[in-house]
């Protein structure tokens, strides 16, 4: 089987474009990646879109519309905050099979304001929301978080500077939404949302827009293989039976799985990453993940945080983006905008944020539900 | 309809929420007689061990223990915040999400691990039709 790069890949600067539509912004990030590559959409062999929001309204088709209809075959996927991911990863296990050797990715999402996420409920007689407690994102989270505490006595401050963090970093990205420091007091004493997430504790709901071209070994070649980034593993799982998860969604078990998996396929481990950047749709889950993903023991998330280890030039730097918090979480663009995040450090054109001789980094979404897509990038020249 | 126009009574919140004849509401779990896996809401199979069939309704227990919560301070229009969404372990099986009332709504004062029970109350709301609903809450146990 052929190994996979990115041959080439981009995203918008994350924000806000009411006059624009799902596919616009999507077209834009195509038309991005392809250059960034040296192809054109004649060179793609088939299209896999990414969108949540307008899933059964053929937005990989419309993009085709503004780039060009060349009649290739187009997948269009939608698995929560893991949309991205999984569009990511029907290309590479297209080439994987040998069946491509060139196809684009796009992931893109049209939030706007979109304010609180979930808590629909259904099932009929009266709404449940605020009554047989809260199916809303920042709870949900939330709760993921307090058993980490109750666990392990994690405190309020140690997720809030999760928070911290990944707006400091934010302030050297300049595609992320916001470039603004956020002090502990600041997010401490912002609006309380569900507690223990603040409102600067929860992503943030934005447009954006991610592609990718990803080429077989043989198409890297032809082209040159002096930027390509290596995909090491890719990998997506759904939550398995768990004690409590139909009642209190399990976003750990299905993460462990899929990084024993992705370590397993890019046969490396944690202690081989120079970056990551994780799903921190809200400050509680990026404290789950350290543990989840293996880059410290189970219960040594706190201590992490404190010895500021996942800190831009600490031991295992995490969301160098931003990350959700303040790059912003354009759902079904999420899980693509973090690949060019990867590759952008692995090529060493990451500027101002460049994590120093970055060789290997990993990417980690979670669709709530439960999808968890995990892929493992590796620097090839 | 002459059946609907009969009946008496609230209706359940939840379809696992029984309010049995003449008897006191209790919360049903549907148990796997396989790999014992506790459910809510009637089903054909069981999502643990993939049998078919083998689901028994059973009584959940009143008693139970706070497993984690968050405090909800925004939430849609109309929802009166702040409250507790509560994680509760029934004693002999069975995790149930609700509100937990009586109990103010600090940190400070909600305990993981604390011994709860259900009650049930008439909803705050009714369907468009105006009909009561009967639901039920968790409140600290003595």
């Amino acid at each position: 089987m052929s190994d996979v790069y990115i041959a080439g890949i981009d995203m918008l600067k994350f924000g806000r474009f009411p006059e624009k539509s799902v596919p616009d912004l999507g077209a834009e990030a195509a038309l991005l990646a392809l250059k960034d590559a040296g192809l054109t959409i004649q060179d793609m062999e088939a299209l896999y879109c990414g969108n949540l929001m307008q899933a059964s309204a053929m937005v990989g088709q419309r993009i085709l519309q503004q780039i060009g209809q060349t009649g290739i075959p187009v997948t269009n996927s939608a698995n929560a905050c893991a949309t991205g991911a999984t569009a990511f990863r029907g290309g590479w296990m297209s080439i994987k099979a040998g069946i491509y050797d060139a196809v684009l990715i796009v992931g893109v999402e049209q939030l706007g304001k979109a304010g609180l996420l979930g808590g629909g409920g259904g099932g009929g007689g009266i709404p449940k929301e605020g009554l047989l407690g809260s199916q809303l994102m920042p709870a949900v989270f939330a709760e993921a978080g307090m058993e980490h505490a109750r666990k392990y006595g994690t405190t309020f401050e140690q997720f809030a500077q999760v928070s911290v963090k990944n707006h400091e970093h934010s302030t050297k990205n300049p595609k992320s939404m916001y470039q603004k420091e956020t002090p502990l007091e600041m997010v401490m004493n912002a609006e309380m949302i569900a507690y223990p997430n603040t409102k600067l504790m929860c992503s943030v709901n934005v447009d954006g827009a991610a592609a990718a071209v990803l080429v077989s070994e043989k198409k890297a070649r032809e082209i040159g293989m002096s930027r390509a980034v290596k995909v090491s593993a890719s990998v997506l799982t759904s939550d398995p039976f768990t004690e409590r998860d139909l009642v209190m969604p399990d976003i750990n078990t299905c993460t462990r799985q899929a990084a024993a998996k992705a370590y397993e396929m890019a046969g490396l481990g944690a202690e081989d990453l120079d970056l990551v950047e994780l799903h921190d749709c809200f400050a509680t889950a990026e404290v789950l993940h350290y543990e989840n993903l293996g880059l410290c023991g189970d219960g040594e998330a706190g201590k992490l945080i404190d010895e500021r280890q996942t800190w831009h030039g600490g031991r295992i730097p995490v969301n160098v983006s931003g990350g959700l918090l303040s790059k912003g979480h354009p759902l079904g663009a999420t899980g693509v905008a973090n690949m060019y995040e990867i590759a952008t450090h692995l090529r060493g054109e990451a500027g101002a944020r460049q994590v120093e001789g970055a060789k290997v980094g990993m990417t980690h979404v979670i669709g709530l539900g439960s999808a968890c897509g995990i892929h493992i990038l590796e620097k090839s020249a | 309809m002459a059946e609907e126009a009969a009946a008496q009574g609230p209706r359940p919140v939840v379809s696992y929420l029984k309010i049995p004849d003449g008897g006191d509401p209790y919360l049903e779990g549907q148990k796997c007689s396989g790999c014992g896996a506790i459910f809510l809401g009637e089903r054909t199979t069981c999502s643990s061990c993939g049998s078919t069939g083998s689901l028994v309704p059973t009584p959940l227990s009143n008693q139970g223990e706070l497993y984690v919560y968050s405090i909800v301070h925004r939430s849609f229009p109309g929802v009166e915040v702040p409250y507790v969404s509560a994680i509760v372990d029934l004693e002999g099986g069975g995790t149930v999400k609700g509100n937990l009332i009586d109990i103010e709504p600090k940190p400070e004062k909600i305990r993981m691990g604390m011994p709860v029970e259900v009650v049930y109350k008439i909803a705050p709301r009714k369907d468009a039709e105006g009909n009561e609903y009967l639901t039920y809450y968790f409140k600290p146990r003595a």
